[in-house]
């Protein structure tokens, strides 16, 4: 009896512990985003016009931009993933690089809209609008920095002696909650920005 | 024989490889079992909180106005008044934070938290948790989070005053107090959802070989079905809570009507535009499946419970689960019965209503499954078992009140009054604490190693079971009379003057209440150090989690395990024990059947002889 049955990893249904969490994560993640997206809803139809004025105030092009480059970062992160099950270090190392350039660059847009915002003296408690906007936005913009936590350790560890590439996995997961919050986006883009 | 001693041998040198310092084993612990009595004995610590809390209430409600005894000129001067009687600001305080404190902080904590973490690996066959680390970081939001909110006491205005529901704009425009109330349930809802996250992982991925779903035993099914209306429900509970902290905060509008004028705060910055009763649907959108997060789990524990100590397989196991299932899914689609008196379309009402009413039939499926499960079997009385029948006659009282309250028409009449009181006790203090002291006292021989004293758990038992009747019972009266939910001071109107006798003896059967439960604790603890040491199954039963030692060591299990059947093999025409456990192969069963027929054949042989 020297390794017993049950302290073996197993994994009944056939994928691994780090995935199946993460997708029931996922699952309650859209249930959080889904309560704004109520909130909006409601609120939307009680204040159409107020909505709508304030719509046009927000900058179209910027935030085309920035989906862009959210979009761009989420196949970055799927290329990392796919290098490093093939043992492509410093292909990993790049593409993650590039991701985490480009959720800064995100975010350095985003600060860039959040600033010409206040800069018009347009904060959060000056309608409806915008109260979900900035809750909405600045809510997705903490997952994108929960994400660049991960990522800026991962590629730090890289860097230092090379990420292994059995735990190709958890690029996977990390992958997983980026495409994610990269999804969120393009649901907050139109229902922001474009509808209206 | 040899070859159990064999594998205790393993067992000791296995705990003892695994020695740890003492932060790592008791402190930041990922043992799900460490982590279980942490739960446990933290939601414990909160229930006399609450509890206390409620003694306060009760205290006012009967003797309105006169010093609380013994205690009441030691209390801060925030909370009562110079002859040391309750002040209407500090019972509102104490409203809220009773029934804050006893679902989030002791109901939940209890049956998910520490029945969940100590029951699923154990009665699964698994080594711990799928995420151990995220486990830890689950239980340690919880005390956080509780500290967090009971620091409002030290913020001008005091607590959370505007009730565990906390509707706005009361609750938008409170002060520092309802400001940390709400972070502080953000940071334990954030902790269920780790939770549930990792329970469902767990139970789908870390099954002992052999076991299906529906191997599985009914604790396991209910957490696993709670967990995931915990990760569906609660995030939109965190959405709606980040919304009232930003209009707590930083004066948005989401929940805020335009033109409101507010004598203490300037609302100047306010907008308007907002919605009420957006928080109210968001909010019930959780927190009515909220409860069924806070009686699944008992439910199966309490299925578990009757089937061993009725020595009689669980009735309809299938129907059971699939019982629980559509609780679950009924529950989700009927929080709007929360506010038929909120200003909703009628005819919305209705569909809340007939939906509602539905959830009847599931119910009424368990109910029965219970009483089939015990009818002619050979009952044992003891302790676990007692709080279980307790659970089924209490659940049936709380669920036959909850139709008043569903039907519209009778909802009109008795909304907000202490019949809703009386009700949401029998379901969480009838129902709830109920299984959670069925459970306490069924795994106490598993989680600690030795039994709990037989008598002190029956006289804690009776004590409660008749002083919970003679508290919450005539409440449903008082509601019905008109009393309201909220009153500080019943005596101010004269309709209510003749209840004034029947509010004292709540209130003296509340303190009984309160009090038998040092019964438990003494009970639980000095068991703890001092009781009978326990054997690795003291209650033949079939589950997995009796293979184990008590206490199971790091790593939990010491053989290796195969599951055969089903859980409730009890009283089997296949084995000559009254029990099977499913861990026992065709061929051991064969063994043992025919070790037991040669003992019958000697006995036999030798009886003519004398």
């Amino acid at each position: 009896m020297s390794t017993l049955a049950t302290t073996q990893p197993r994994f009944t249904t056939g994928i691994y512990h780090g995935k199946l969490g993460m997708w029931v994560f996922l699952a309650s993640e859209i249930m959080f985003f889904s309560g704004f997206f109520g909130a909006f809803i409601v609120l939307r139809n009680l204040n159409i016009e107020v909505f709508t004025a304030s719509a046009h105030m927000l900058d179209k092009t910027v935030a085309t931009i920035n989906t862009a480059v959210l979009i761009t970062s989420s196949l970055t992160m799927a290329l990392a993933h796919l290098a490093l099950e093939r043992g492509e270090q410093s292909k990993f190392r790049l593409f993650l690089f590039i991701t985490i350039l480009c959720a800064f660059g995100f975010l350095g847009i985003k600060s860039y809209e959040y600033a010409t915002k206040f800069g018009h003296h347009i904060y959060p408690w000056t309608n409806t609008f915008f109260a979900t906007y900035f809750t909405m936005t600045g809510f997705h913009a903490l997952h994108v920095i929960g994400g660049i936590i991960p990522m800026i350790w991962m590629l730090g560890k890289s860097l230092v002696k090379g990420y292994p590439q059995e735990m190709h996995h958890r690029v996977e997961v990390l992958g997983l909650y980026w495409h994610f919050v990269d999804l969120v986006w393009i649901f907050l883009f139109p229902t922001l920005y474009l509808i209206f | 024989m040899e070859a159990v001693l064999s594998t205790e041998k393993h067992a000791l040198a296995g705990g003892h490889a695994h020695s740890e310092s003492f932060i790592r084993h008791y402190i930041f612990s990922t043992d799900h079992k460490m982590i279980a009595k942490q739960f446990m004995f933290t939601a414990i610590f909160f229930l006399f909180i609450g509890g206390a809390f409620a003694l306060f209430i009760r205290w006012q409600l009967a003797y309105p106005g006169q010093p609380i005894p013994l205690i009441g000129k030691l209390l801060p001067s925030t909370w009562v008044n110079g002859q040391g009687a309750v002040t209407a600001e500090w019972y509102t305080q104490l409203l809220t934070m009773h029934g804050t404190i006893m679902i989030f902080a002791v109901i939940i904590p209890l049956l998910v938290g520490t029945f969940g973490n100590f029951a699923i690996p154990l009665m699964i066959g698994a080594d711990d948790m799928a995420f151990p680390f995220l486990n830890m970081v689950s239980f340690w939001l919880f005390p956080l989070a509780g500290i967090i909110m009971m620091s409002g006491f030290f913020m001008e205005g005091g607590m959370a005053a505007a009730g565990w529901t906390s509707y706005p704009p009361l609750s938008a425009i409170a002060s520092t107090g309802q400001t940390l109330w709400i972070v502080a349930l953000f940071l334990i809802g954030f902790s269920s959802i780790l939770g549930g996250v990792n329970y469902i992982t767990t139970i789908l991925n870390m099954r002992a070989p052999g076991m299906k779903m529906f191997d599985m035993p009914m604790t396991v099914w209910a957490v696993f079905i709670t967990a995931i209306i915990i990760t569906i429900g609660t995030p939109v509970l965190a959405s709606a809570l980040s919304m009232l902290f930003m209009d707590n905060f930083l004066s948005t509008s989401f929940f805020m009507p335009a033109h409101l004028t507010v004598a203490t705060r300037d609302m100047s910055r306010t907008a308007g535009g907002g919605q009420p009763l957006l928080w109210q649907h968001l909010f019930w959108f959780y927190s009515h499946p909220a409860v069924y997060i806070m009686i699944l789990p008992g439910m199966g524990v309490v299925s578990d419970v009757l089937a061993t100590f009725s020595r009689k397989p669980l009735y309809g196991y299938k129907a059971m689960v699939f019982a629980i299932i559509a609780i679950a899914f009924l529950g989700i689609i009927v929080w709007g019965h929360h506010m038929f008196q909120s200003g909703m379309n009628p005819l919305l009402g209705t569909t809340f209503m007939v939906s509602t009413m539905v959830i009847a039939v599931p119910s009424a499926i368990k109910t029965f499954n219970w009483l089939g499960t015990m009818w002619r079997g050979k009952m044992e009385f003891v302790t676990p078992m007692l709080n279980a029948v307790a659970f089924v006659s209490m659940f049936v009282i709380g669920g036959l009140s909850g139709i008043f309250m569903a039907s519209t028409p009778v909802d009109v009449f008795i909304h907000d009054t202490y019949f809703i009181v009386g009700h949401i006790h029998y379901v969480l203090f009838g129902g709830s604490l109920f299984a959670i002291f069925a459970g306490l006292h069924y795994w106490f021989p598993k989680m600690s190693g030795r039994m709990y004293n037989e008598r002190l758990g029956k006289l804690h038992f009776w004590i409660t079971f008749i002083s919970f009747n003679c508290t919450f019972f005539p409440m449903h009266i008082l509601g019905i009379g008109g009393m309201m939910r909220r009153i500080y001071d019943p005596t101010v109107y004269d309709f209510l003057k003749p209840f004034q006798p029947m509010n004292e003896f709540i209130t003296i059967s509340a303190i009984v209440l309160g009090f038998a439960q040092f019964i438990l604790v003494y009970n639980l603890l000095h068991s703890w150090f001092y009781g009978k040491k326990a054997k690795r199954n003291p209650w033949r039963a079939n589950t997995l989690e009796w293979q184990a030692p008590s206490p199971p060591p790091h790593g939990n299990f010491d053989t290796e395990l195969r599951v055969y059947r089903g859980p409730y093999e009890y009283s089997s025409p296949d084995s000559v024990q009254d029990y099977l456990p499913q861990t026992v192969s065709p061929e051991e069963l064969q063994e043992q059947n025919e070790r037991h027929r040669q003992r019958l054949a000697q006995q036999e042989h030798a009886q003519p002889v004398a």
